[in-house]
């Protein structure tokens, strides 16, 4: 037990040291996501979003920054040899997985920090809604954590690579998306946030994260057998 | 070593379809409302059920392979996956046709069970980019299960997301208690669900048989091709 959450705070430590020394990731899911909300301006001719219309905007936005995250997952360990040391160390397997997942969730977390604001400072009037927001993000991004580290780690090691990600990714976050832009919807209406079946769209999204948690964890194992 | 018992289930397939079909025609009363273009129903739940059914015992067989690791399991739920794709693109025409006639749209947006559908079709359609981008064959084996475990989980949870996040046009007759329907309608209904159940059977049999017999056909293609223990080159006429 022990030596699993070692080795699960060592490759997590490991993962945030390298981003933050190479900075591969994170300013390239910034900055796609900003020039995504110009894009989004000038694509749908408004200077300001609410209800539905912002919703769609921001999880679109998020969801394919992400996408360009998880795609660099696990290039490190692919071309460095991660995944051999993983096989060869003593350690629960799984522990690569929930560590990965963690590590994604970190820069999902650090995007909406950064792109959440960006797009009220273009789009919205009212910022009332952003603080029940975090909570979808959270619950949103546990989820995508799980479904893109499990996708990304098989599509490492495919012939297909980049392409693999979003194409088998986004068929499998749609419920994801839907519950999201289920609870964002309301908060972001015009006239002040609304919570028409806030609770219920959060727990599909627990639901969600329990689920493709579970599922990834549990078959994480078989991915890395050779 | 699949090929036992083919000849006597495709009779049987076949003597099904046609009583179930006669049961739709000549024994199922026409519905007063929607006419003679209910009957798609006796074909288009049948199909949509079966498909749903095919892809999670599709899943199911792929925790076998990754239990057991035996490759017999894997080739099970690809042809599973296989075949119920197949199906879901006829749950998709089937539907269209009833949807024109009976709500006068080829394709309606805010109905759960026909979004609910085609997303979870997209999703398997990536399983054959996604299958054959992994060359290696034993690895292709062990991602595609796990993909096939993933999507099968992700099934109920997404047909749970598209109906919440929707209105009700569909019909949904089984949802009301016993079923709503009249006796000789839910006969023939059932009927047909069994008749396209062995349908679904027969043809992923036959599918096996004819990868196994392929693949059989490539070993002994490649054992004629190979030199000969002690022989010398191919090109070389043999001298004795």
């Amino acid at each position: 037990m022990t030596s699993s959450r070692a080795a699960f705070a060592a490759i997590l430590g490991k993962d945030l040291r390298a981003e933050l020394r190479t900075l591969q990731s994170l300013p390239a899911m910034a900055l796609f996501s900003v020039t995504t909300f110009v894009i989004f301006r000038f694509g749908l001719d408004r200077t300001s979003l609410s209800g539905s219309l912002a919703a769609g905007v921001l999880w679109a936005t998020l969801l394919f920054a992400a996408v360009l995250g998880i795609n660099r997952l696990f290039v490190a360990e692919r071309e460095e040899g991660g995944f051999d040391a993983i096989r060869l160390a003593p350690i629960d397997r799984s522990a690569l997985f929930t560590a990965k997942a963690a590590a994604l969730l970190v820069y999902l977390l650090a995007l909406e920090v950064i792109a959440v604001p960006v797009f009220a400072l273009f789009f919205l009037h009212d910022l009332g809604g952003l603080v029940p927001l975090a909570l979808v993000l959270l619950l949103a991004d546990l989820g995508l954590a799980a479904t893109g580290t499990l996708i990304s780690s098989m599509a490492v090691n495919s012939r297909a690579r980049d392409l693999l990600v979003p194409l088998v990714l986004l068929p499998l976050v749609v419920p994801l998306m839907i519950a999201a832009t289920g609870a964002t919807e309301p908060l972001l209406a015009l006239g002040g946030p609304g919570y028409d079946r806030f609770g219920t769209w959060l727990m599909v999204l627990g639901l969600y994260d329990l689920i493709f948690g579970l599922v990834g964890y549990a078959v994480f194992d078989f991915l890395l057998e050779d | 070593m699949f090929g036992k018992g083919l000849r006597p289930l495709s009779i049987a397939t076949v003597a099904m379809l046609a009583a179930g079909l006669s049961l739709v025609f000549f024994y199922a009363p026409i519905e007063t409302d929607q006419g003679i273009i209910q009957k798609i129903f006796y074909l288009h739940v049948p199909l949509a059920i079966v498909a749903l059914v095919g892809f999670v015992v599709g899943g199911v067989f792929a925790i076998a392979h990754l239990r057991t690791g035996n490759r017999k399991w894997d080739a099970y739920s690809y042809v599973s996956i296989h075949m119920s794709v197949i199906f879901g693109v006829a749950v998709l025409l089937t539907g269209s046709i009833w949807a024109k006639a009976s709500w006068g749209h080829w394709w309606v947006w805010d109905e759960p069970t026909l979004v609910s559908f085609l997303i979870v079709f997209l999703m398997y359609a990536t399983y054959y980019p996604f299958r054959y981008a992994i060359e290696d064959p034993e690895r292709q084996a062990r991602y595609a299960s796990v993909f096939a475990i993933t999507a099968g989980a992700f099934v109920p949870l997404n047909f749970m997301a598209v109906r919440m996040a929707q209105s009700l046009v569909h019909p949904r007759v089984f949802a009301t208690a016993n079923g709503g329907l009249p006796g000789s309608m839910m006969l023939t209904f059932l009927f047909c669900l069994a008749a396209i159940a062995l349908l679904w059977v027969t043809l992923v049999k036959f599918e096996l048989t004819a990868k196994s017999a392929s693949g059989q056909v490539k070993r002994l293609r490649r054992a004629l091709d190979a030199p000969a223990p002690g022989s010398g080159s191919r090109i070389a006429p043999e001298v004795s």
